[in-house]
């Protein structure tokens, strides 16, 4: 599990103005307000669009269109699952049913107890050692029903 | 002396425990007061034989694969006696499936340290750039054309013509971008030079920048790929330390620097224009062409916008090579392609090879056919786009115009193997539902068409009005083919339509499973 700081809007401008001098920075600040907090707080976005010079309305067309971007924080553990083809010619399908059943909850949603949350990935680039798994960061490649266990299980701590 | 033992920190050796096997040989030359250094190289590429690990003896590199670390101990006693072990595979270079390649763009990966540009200099790295740090730009723009290089992104565009365009054009700033967005199901050729060969990408990257002359460039990596992004940025803070990229590239008084930027997880965003857009920070849309990147590119400037692998393919036909690269492969297709074997697959990995080879031999004799045993029954080539390709197909020579004649594209060469439990109208549904998911929703018949695509192949696997729905899915398909502004609405049809065209019977009311069971 990754370990975030709480939002706080002085290490948000901080964060924001250390990226003012890159070309196009919106993505970068977007991922290291992420990687700071976890997710991307809503008071940040204003912040965003009044430090290069956009409106508010241009930056949360941006948070929203990528995939990666979060609107609260995740679970304390994050399970993703190559969903794509190759993964799918390997028997990804079954096990991503699994681990749907395993964990109670459909992908692309956290338990109730906000320990785990299940996401799909489309494609990690491990497609001759399909399927494979990302948790927390950590790749797993070769899944079959008892790797996928024990990953499960492991997120579950 | 020391032993020298490579294991790899490929990112596909990892997920299947490559760094506890390197600390299960740290911790157990420990016990045993053994001097051993450990190199992470690349990967050779022979995946399922991941964790390879090899040990460097007077004959050559020695390779023993799949390693657990519970085989270190004995693997341990095999090396340091030379003797047998049941995963030992005998010499690197001697084995059949690396020996029968042509590995021209891949020629270090999994050899060198990745993280050293000295040993990238020991095996005949930056030969291109010094080379052309002599030649005029127009010299270099005639390498590259002599070459035949085409992009090997998937549109296979002439690259010295691009890069032309770029030089021919006036401003006060051009940009060098590397699309390594390598989002594809099947390919990921691009993440295993980066991770085992980045400095060939930032040479290629930096000959680009001289010949156009641009003075920055940015490569685009995928958030997927972290290890990635670690491995290229580890190479570019180790190439500006050597001078060989910065302010004054090898004593040459020309400058060229590099900067890594991540996505976040848009498909969408590996088409050429979508990426421009996000690099500028903004939503992932297409742009319409005209103007072209090379005229109009990154923040209005001409710029050169090429895949991974075209620009790691430049080093060597830069360094001399031109004409060897051009005097491999077939038709309008030259030089290698290195493909990518993946899915249900007994051997699979990457394959580097010339142009011409034809896919049953891919298939059947390199990739072995499927893990499972089973017959294969379809194979994609090209990822999501690609065409679904059946047995009956089989003959068609890897090259860029025999794909597009069968209505299938050879794209970033990915080949996902299937075997005979595929439904091929889930996966006609899948590939329509991914577009939905991944447009950017600029045009409206990728939008639109993909989701009205899903609801109708949907229709048809419940035997709704099952002909009545073909034909409209055949009239989707043709709107977003000729109507959609990139590839991803354009080409979605590819795997639809092939699906349609060669599994008709997974399309029938009563569907594949239900025949069999009864």
């Amino acid at each position: 599990m990754f370990v975030y700081e709480p939002w706080e809007e002085k290490r948000g401008a901080e964060i924001i103005a250390e990226h003012l001098h890159l070309e196009g920075p919106t993505l970068v600040i977007l991922h290291a307000l992420q990687e700071a907090f976890g997710y991307v707080p809503e008071p940040a976005i204003p912040m965003i669009a009044e430090a290069l010079n956009l409106s508010r309305a241009e930056v949360h067309g941006v948070f929203t269109f990528y995939h990666d971007f979060r609107h609260k924080p995740a679970g304390k553990h994050v399970l993703k699952l190559c969903r794509a083809e190759a993964c799918q010619a390997a028997g990804g399908d079954a096990l991503a049913a699994r681990a749907e059943a395993k964990l109670g909850i459909a992908i692309g949603n956290t338990t109730p107890d906000e320990l785990v949350t299940l996401e799909p990935i489309y494609c990690l680039g491990l497609c001759a050692t399909a399927p494979s798994a990302m948790l927390d960061g950590r790749l797993v490649g070769r899944l079959d029903e008892k790797r996928l266990d024990a990953l499960v299980a492991e997120a579950q701590r | 002396m020391k032993m020298r033992i490579f294991v790899p920190r490929d990112a596909a050796a990892i997920s299947v425990g490559a760094d506890e096997v390197a600390l299960a040989f740290e911790q157990a030359a420990e016990k045993r007061d053994l001097p051993i250094n450990i190199i992470r190289n690349g990967s050779r590429g022979l995946l399922w034989l991941e964790p390879m690990v090899e040990v460097a003896t007077l004959k050559g590199r020695v390779a023993y694969g799949p390693v657990t670390p519970a085989d270190v101990p004995s693997l341990l006693d095999a090396m340091a006696s030379d003797g047998p072990h049941p995963l030992r595979h005998g010499l690197t270079e001697e084995i059949p499936w690396l020996k029968r390649q042509t590995r021209l763009t891949f020629a270090r990966c999994g050899i060198t340290d990745p993280r050293s540009v000295d040993d990238y200099r020991a095996h005949d790295g930056c030969k291109g750039l010094e080379r052309a740090l002599t030649l005029t730009s127009d010299a270099i723009l005639a390498d590259v054309t002599i070459s035949g290089l085409r992009g090997r992104g998937g549109a296979g565009f002439p690259t010295g013509i691009k890069w032309k365009t770029v030089a021919q054009t006036g401003a006060d700033q051009k940009y060098i971008v590397c699309n390594a967005d390598e989002g594809d199901s099947g390919t990921f050729a691009d993440r295993m030079i980066m991770e085992g060969d980045p400095f060939v990408v930032i040479e290629g990257m930096t000959i680009a920048g001289i010949t156009v002359g641009a003075t920055k460039g940015y490569i685009y990596i995928r958030s997927e790929y972290p290890h990635a992004v670690d491995a290229m940025n580890a190479a570019i803070t180790a190439s500006r330390s050597a001078g060989y990229l910065g302010s004054d590239i090898c004593g040459s008084k020309r400058a060229f620097d590099l900067e890594v930027r991540v996505g976040a997880g848009a498909y969408v965003c590996g088409e050429e224009t979508s990426l421009l857009e996000s690099l500028e920070g903004r939503r992932g849309l297409v742009r319409a062409k005209p103007p072209l990147p090379a005229h109009k590119g990154l923040f209005g400037k001409p710029t050169v916008i090429n895949n991974v692998l075209s620009f790691a393919a430049i080093p060597f036909i830069l360094a001399g090579g031109a004409k060897a690269y051009a005097d491999f492969g077939m038709g309008r297709s030259r030089g290698t392609m290195p493909i990518q074997l993946a899915g249900n697959v007994k051997f699979g990995g990457l394959f580097e090879t010339a142009f011409g080879i034809t896919l049953g031999e891919l298939v059947d004799d390199v990739a072995g056919g499927t893990f499972t045993g089973r017959p294969v029954r379809a194979v994609q080539v090209g990822g999501p786009l690609g065409a679904y390709f059946p047995r009956a197909l089989f003959d068609t020579p890897f090259d860029y115009e025999a794909f597009a004649a069968r209505d299938g594209l050879i794209g970033h060469a990915g080949i996902v193997i299937f075997d005979d439990t595929v439904d091929m109208s889930k996966q006609a549904r899948f590939a329509m539902e991914f577009c939905a998911v991944e447009s950017c929703g600029k045009c409206t018949p990728c939008r639109i068409g993909s989701t009205r695509g899903v609801e109708t192949i949907d229709k048809i696997r419940a035997g709704e009005r099952v002909e009545q729905n073909l034909a409209v899915v055949e009239d989707l398909c043709n709107t977003m083919k000729y109507g959609s502004l990139c590839a991803l609405g354009g080409f979605t049809p590819y795997p639809v339509m092939s699906a349609l065209k060669h599994f008709r019977e997974d399309f029938s009311p009563a569907p594949k499973s239900l025949q069999a069971a009864e």
